[in-house]
């Protein structure tokens, strides 16, 4: 597992990588993550063009602090090689690997990450990997995938190729993805890394997006995979915290403060003691909360 | 000699046209004398006329300044059928006063200038072929360019003198009552033309729908025509307007759209009885949009809504949003129909819109107003005239008047392609810095250092960096880089005057 729990992962923003106007804009949206896609965007001729599109964009391009994911093509096609190295070499934060199905697949490309870091001068396990769970034999060995390598990040699942693989399509209800929904998730949390659930792509359908964004929400997913930047503030939104959640936390926050102060090793907040994931939460609230813009560069609750 | 904004205008030619430098946007309390047109006096029984030709026969000569209207846009048939009669007949050496140039009519005035029928151009602006060809030299006597305001100034100062307008209406009765609303090719409001109207010497009206006697509500009334000439068809009634008006769903345009509306709502002009004015295009339509949800939020209700009108802005009169809409021109079929169904939407002329030598211009009591841009310079002045290539593409429209309001926002991507819009320093100064208060890009705002109290209003917005515009100026050239310096000849094709009639800035030939 990468160290890397500091990060808000609410919003990873595909843009294909042969869009030389969405590559330059990718940066202007806020998402947390951008996810630059060589592989499915991408028509064939275009590979090459695309490659060296945002191989050149991670050069010049500001993207402020969001993380940067390159998709690359699959292991099984002749771009995957040249893919990884380029964008070893630009310096990406995180390589994705598609249609992953196995913990060697996983570590095929950590090897091949660290051999491209080498070659290029670049700090050894400083590019991070996440893998993308699309199939029916991903979904069952995602807890192997998940813990396959210290470099991992996240988990992704895919939703379009997975219910294809089960025989089924995309229902607006989502129970086809229940299960898989729930895999990942568990194999995320139990490798310690973040879990990122599939896009939705009917922009018309607002309430729909919603209504899927609050249940992955209320499961525990990081965030979900975006395919247009006007998702971006309705998922913000709802992994806004509430202004209750907001004074709680920081109320925790400050009970750590006051025992750090004390050189005490109990933390108490109103005569309670306050157990480590209490305080765990609370600093995900603050960080949400500060992300949202709800508080000032204290802490303090900035009312509306 | 140079304008306040240091721009070096031509002296040889300040000297002949008598012109003074810009100076300031302060138009002061001048007494200022205005001219009347001549009447030729009638019973009004004789007006109705059976061609253009016999019409032109009747009043075009050799050196007269003529006009015309644009509120057709690129659906009027008028501009062409009249010139075509009027190059026909042989006459030369006209000076074309239109209210401005829509893209139908370039082909038309390219024609007529190589035919010496047209010899001098006033116009708010000129797109495509045309813009083309005067910057490359096309037209001898140098074009001058006008805002709204400034040509009804300029008319009724006598600067513009016209001899003949030609006027396109939807309708009109035997005497020349007329107005926008009603007929096929309807517009809605007549604010540009209700100048002509007023103050030409002689004034033609063509129309496809003569009216029983007497038309109302009549805009332009039979104590101002002198001729009416029945067409085939004045426009095509789908390439007037846009047509049914969509929000944007570009997400670039929406995000500037969603910050132009967070510096509004943190302004202090953003309270109850403001007023604004959004123009047309779709960053300006999104920003109506999250207006509305601004105002219904906060119960905040406008007094009014001024200028170029788009459905978006009278569905919020109908939603009793805002109070009235003052309506200079329409740019869609709804504006246009509800001008005629809303008692509420008050057809203004030029003069009443934007004129600053008034006894009071809608303009004076603005308090928002949102901006375009092709250019903005670290000194906020902005260029909505000439292209990355230094040629003809714009016009001056409302700008430099509405820029008057309290609040300017210009609202305008960082760069366009690979085209900086935030540059260090504009091709074209159309509009003064000096009017200009905030910019909002995709990447953040900037604040003009003069607006202290803004930097104060809108300096910690969540979510809203703001930046020093020339931070803005560098993250521009940083991405698309640094371009190579556009080069011109000696040769001014066009004047850029102020409001005021002064001079801020010229456009050169360009170099090929």
């Amino acid at each position: 597992m990468a160290e890397n729990e500091e990060r808000l992962r609410r919003t990873m923003m595909f843009v294909p990588g042969n869009n030389p106007a969405m590559v330059k804009d990718a940066g202007i949206y806020g998402a947390d993550s951008i996810m630059f896609d060589l592989e499915d965007s991408v028509s064939l001729p275009e590979k090459d063009a695309a490659r060296l599109l945002v191989y050149e964009a991670l050069q010049t391009q500001d993207y402020g602090d969001a993380e940067l994911v390159v998709r690359v093509n699959g292991q099984d096609t002749p771009f995957y090689d040249n893919d990884v190295k380029a964008m070893v070499k630009a310096g990406i934060d995180v390589i994705r690997l598609p249609k992953a199905e196995s913990p060697e697949m996983v570590e095929k490309l950590e090897a091949d990450i660290a051999a491209a870091e080498k070659e290029f001068g670049r700090e050894a396990g400083s590019t991070h990997l996440m893998a993308a769970i699309e199939s029916a034999k991903g979904v069952l060995r995602a807890a192997d995938i998940a813990a396959a390598s210290d470099r991992m990040i996240g988990i992704a699942l895919s939703a379009e190729d997975y219910t294809t693989d089960m025989k089924t399509h995309r229902y607006p209800d989502g129970r086809e993805l229940e299960f898989a929904r729930n895999m990942v998730l568990h194999a995320a949390r139990a490798a310690g890394v973040a879990a990122f659930d599939t896009v939705f792509t009917n922009m018309d359908d607002t309430e729909g997006f919603y209504r899927e964004t609050e249940y992955i929400h209320q499961l525990g997913f990081d965030g979900k995979s975006l395919v247009n930047p006007r998702q971006i503030p309705m998922v913000n939104k709802v992994y806004e915290p509430t202004e209750a959640e907001i004074k709680n936390a920081k109320n925790v926050i400050n009970a750590i403060q006051e025992a750090k102060l004390k050189g005490s090793g109990v933390i108490s907040m109103n005569g309670q003691m306050v157990d480590r994931p209490v305080v765990l939460r609370a600093q995900r609230v603050m960080k949400l909360a500060t992300a949202s813009h709800l508080v000032d560069e204290e802490g303090n609750y900035l009312e509306k | 000699m140079k304008s306040k904004v240091n721009r070096e205008l031509p002296d040889d030619l300040m000297k002949k046209l008598d012109y003074k430098p810009f100076e300031t946007t302060e138009i002061g309390n001048p007494d200022v004398q205005r001219v009347a047109p001549k009447v030729h006096v009638s019973t009004g029984d004789d007006k109705i006329v059976s061609s253009i030709k016999q019409v032109v026969a009747d009043t075009v000569k050799d050196g007269m300044t003529i006009s015309f209207h644009h509120h057709f846009r690129n659906g009027d048939f008028v501009f062409n059928q009249v010139m075509r009669v009027i190059i026909d007949a042989g006459i030369k050496n006209l000076t074309l006063a239109p209210s401005s140039l829509t893209g139908v009519m370039n082909d038309m005035v390219i024609e007529a200038i190589k035919a010496g029928t047209i010899t001098n151009i006033t116009s708010s602006g000129m797109r495509g072929s045309l813009g083309d060809f005067v910057s490359h030299g096309g037209l001898k006597n140098p074009v001058i360019f006008r805002s709204h305001g400034n040509r009804a100034r300029a008319i009724e100062h006598g600067d513009i003198k016209i001899d003949v307008a030609f006027l396109g209406v939807p309708n009109a009765d035997r005497l020349g009552n007329a107005n926008g609303m009603e007929g096929n090719a309807v517009f809605g409001s007549l604010g540009y033309a209700l100048m002509d109207a007023q103050y030409a010497d002689k004034v033609v009206l063509l129309t496809d729908n003569i009216v029983d006697y007497p038309n109302t509500p009549a805009s332009i009334k039979q104590t101002q025509v002198d001729y009416v000439v029945k067409v085939d068809k004045v426009g095509d009634p789908d390439k007037i307007g846009s047509g049914a008006t969509r929000f944007t769903k570009d997400p670039k345009e929406l995000k500037i759209a969603s910050m132009v509306n967070d510096v509004i709502t943190h302004s202090p002009y953003f309270k109850d009885g403001f007023s604004f004015q959004t123009g047309s295009g779709g960053a300006a339509l999104a920003v109506t949009r999250y207006l509305r949800q601004a105002m219904i939020d906060n119960q905040i209700k406008a007094s009014f809504a001024l200028g170029g009108i788009t459905k978006p802005t009278t569905d919020l009169l109908n939603e009793g949003l805002v109070k009235k809409v003052m309506d200079v021109q329409d740019f869609d079929k709804g504006a246009a129909d509800s001008m005629h169904t809303s008692g509420n939407q008050q057809e203004i002329d030029a003069s009443w819109y934007a004129d600053p030598d008034n006894k009071g211009a809608m303009v004076d009591q603005l308090d928002v107003v949102i901006l375009s841009a092709l250019e903005i310079d670290t000194k906020f002045n902005v260029n909505v005239m000439t292209g990355s290539d230094g040629v003809i593409r714009g016009a001056i429209g409302g700008h430099q008047d509405a820029a008057t309001g309290k609040l300017t926002i210009i609202s305008a991507p960082l760069v366009r392609g690979r085209i900086a819009t935030v540059v260090p320093d504009v091709t074209t100064v159309v509009t003064p810095g000096d009017s200009v208060d905030v910019l909002v890009t995709e990447f953040g705002i900037a604040i003009n250092p003069k607006r202290t109290d803004l930097i104060s209003a809108l300096g910690n917005i969540p979510g809203l960096p703001v930046y020093k515009i020339e931070d803005l100026q560098k993250m521009a050239e940083k991405r698309v880089g640094k371009p190579k310096p556009l080069e011109f000849t000696d040769r001014t094709v066009a004047l850029i005057e102020y409001r005021d009639g002064s001079i801020i800035d010229t456009v050169k030939e360009v170099k090929d």
